[in-house]
């Protein structure tokens, strides 16, 4: 990433997600239950050049660094997602996201007949991925098949982790 | 053998083709002598818990544990239970754990028996869930076809019916295609037709299949036709059930162009789909396929329980 060319300067300290599909950063900023009264800066670019992707977005959270399952969350809504992260103003690690081979909880089956769906019984969703581009899960119990759109809807539904 | 041993048995999917050439064989056994075996699982009981109606299924079970000389206790209906007072499936499975040996259990909730297995020690058996699997009733069609073909390989099979929410059907095109059929024909309304997974299954397996609305093209080549009945107690709107109520058909005249060792199987109920008309013919085998429930279950329970 050529900061030269980037509208936002760069943070002192934080995370650095870039590479985000483009048009999905509001999304991550959805998942990660950012809503932009914290108290630390927040750079969020969309539609940017990409090599690699034609088009892409940033986000940049001051401050902030990320657990296990919101990078989960971030791989499940833009799974070409690299996290950056910062300190004082280099970046000190580099990672891409992954989606993990089993989702456990995160989402629902879209099979309102599935097991997991029932109430009063003690079980969490838990997909297995069928594919990676493009995303599809497949439901461990019912063996019903959830898309990327369906994923993002319901990801972006949640407030946070 | 003794593969299956203490195996839970949800989907049929989960068995290879020589577990279920074992199975066959062990049938054969049980068959020869059916009332023979009256030894062999003293001592074990079976629970038998049906959330939805079964006639088949549960009946043939507990008489294929009683013809073992084992024991078969049964879910009481809801209202004469403690599900009436609210008490949940995985508690339910606990109890019946510590009353039994192994447990079947039906279930209109799709992935019910996964979940039992996990919650349960003993070996579970998937007596139908949902629109999804019912792989007891598969190994039943299997032996029905073996015991007439001497083989399960190389033979022209046609499925005739509700291929979307039947899982009879759904099962035993899993099944079967295991066993390479020289083709493989979905014959349904266009509403009806077999979903998405089973046919990325097909094609994962290189099963040859073609879809098509109407069995006739196809009869005179076929070894076996395998019809079900609408499942209009899955339809989420009655309307879609009226609209392809009545939509296949299959009297005695229609056959006029089969094969002569044309086989028809049905998991049964019936409905209006086979007329009676049919079962006169030397084509039907489906009461003869209901009547192998029995030692197929058998060998089953004793393959599991007893390896």
């Amino acid at each position: 990433m050529s900061e030269k060319r980037l509208l936002v300067s760069k943070i002192k300290d934080g995370t650095v997600i870039d590479h985000i599909d483009s048009g999905r950063a509001l999304y991550v900023l959805r998942i990660l239950g950012i809503t932009g009264r914290e108290k630390f800066t927040i750079a969020v670019v969309m539609n940017v050049n990409s090599k690699r992707m034609g088009k892409k977005d940033i986000v940049k959270l001051e401050k902030m660094e990320l657990k296990k399952e919101q990078v989960d969350k971030i791989a499940l809504i833009a799974p070409s997602a690299t996290i950056n992260i910062v300190r004082d103003y280099r970046v000190v690690k580099k990672y891409n996201v992954e989606v993990p081979p089993i989702i456990e909880g995160l989402i629902r089956c879209i099979n309102p007949n599935c097991i997991t769906n029932q109430e009063h019984e003690p079980i969490r969703s838990i997909f297995y991925v069928k594919s990676l581009r493009p995303l599809i899960l497949v439901c461990k119990y019912c063996g019903e098949e959830i898309h990327h759109e369906d994923i993002i809807n319901q990801l972006i539904g949640v407030k946070t982790v | 053998m003794g593969s299956l041993k203490n195996r839970d048995i949800i989907s049929i999917k989960d068995l290879e083709p020589d577990e279920i050439l074992e199975v066959i064989h062990e049938t054969k056994n049980m068959k020869k002598n059916i009332k023979g075996n009256t030894k062999l699982l003293e001592g074990y009981i079976l629970a038998t818990a049906f959330f939805e109606p079964s006639t088949r299924t549960k009946l043939s079970f507990q008489s294929a544990m009683c013809r073992l000389g084992g024991s078969v206790i049964d879910l009481p209906p809801e209202k004469a239970s403690s599900r009436a007072k609210g008490e949940n499936l995985a508690d339910t499975i606990r109890m019946l754990q510590c009353y039994s040996d192994i447990i079947v259990i039906r279930h209109k909730i799709e992935g019910t028996a996964k979940f039992a297995s996990e919650i349960a020690d003993i070996p579970i058996i998937n007596g139908g869930d949902g629109t999804k699997d019912h792989p007891t009733q598969t190994l039943i069609d299997l032996y029905t076809i073996y015991e007439n073909f001497g083989k399960l390989t190389n033979l022209t099979v046609g499925v005739l019916g509700d291929l979307k929410y039947g899982r009879a059907a759904r099962s035993f095109i899993l099944g079967i295609s295991k066993f390479s059929p020289r083709e493989l024909y979905l014959i349904s309304p266009e509403q009806l037709k077999v979903r998405k997974d089973v046919k990325e299954f097909l094609e994962r397996e290189n099963v040859r299949y073609e879809e098509l609305r109407d069995f006739s093209m196809v009869l005179p080549r076929l070894d076996i036709l395998y019809v079900t009945r609408i499942q209009r107690e899955r339809f989420p709107d009655p309307l879609e059930y009226e609209r392809v109520r009545g939509s296949y058909r299959i009297v005695k005249d229609s056959l006029k162009e089969a094969k002569d060792n044309l086989i028809i199987l049905h998991p049964l109920p019936r409905v209006d789909e086979i007329n009676f008309s049919v079962d006169k013919t030397k084509y039907a085998r489906y009461f003869e396929q209901a009547a192998n429930g029995v030692p197929v279950r058998m060998a089953l329970l004793k393959m599991i329980l007893v390896g």
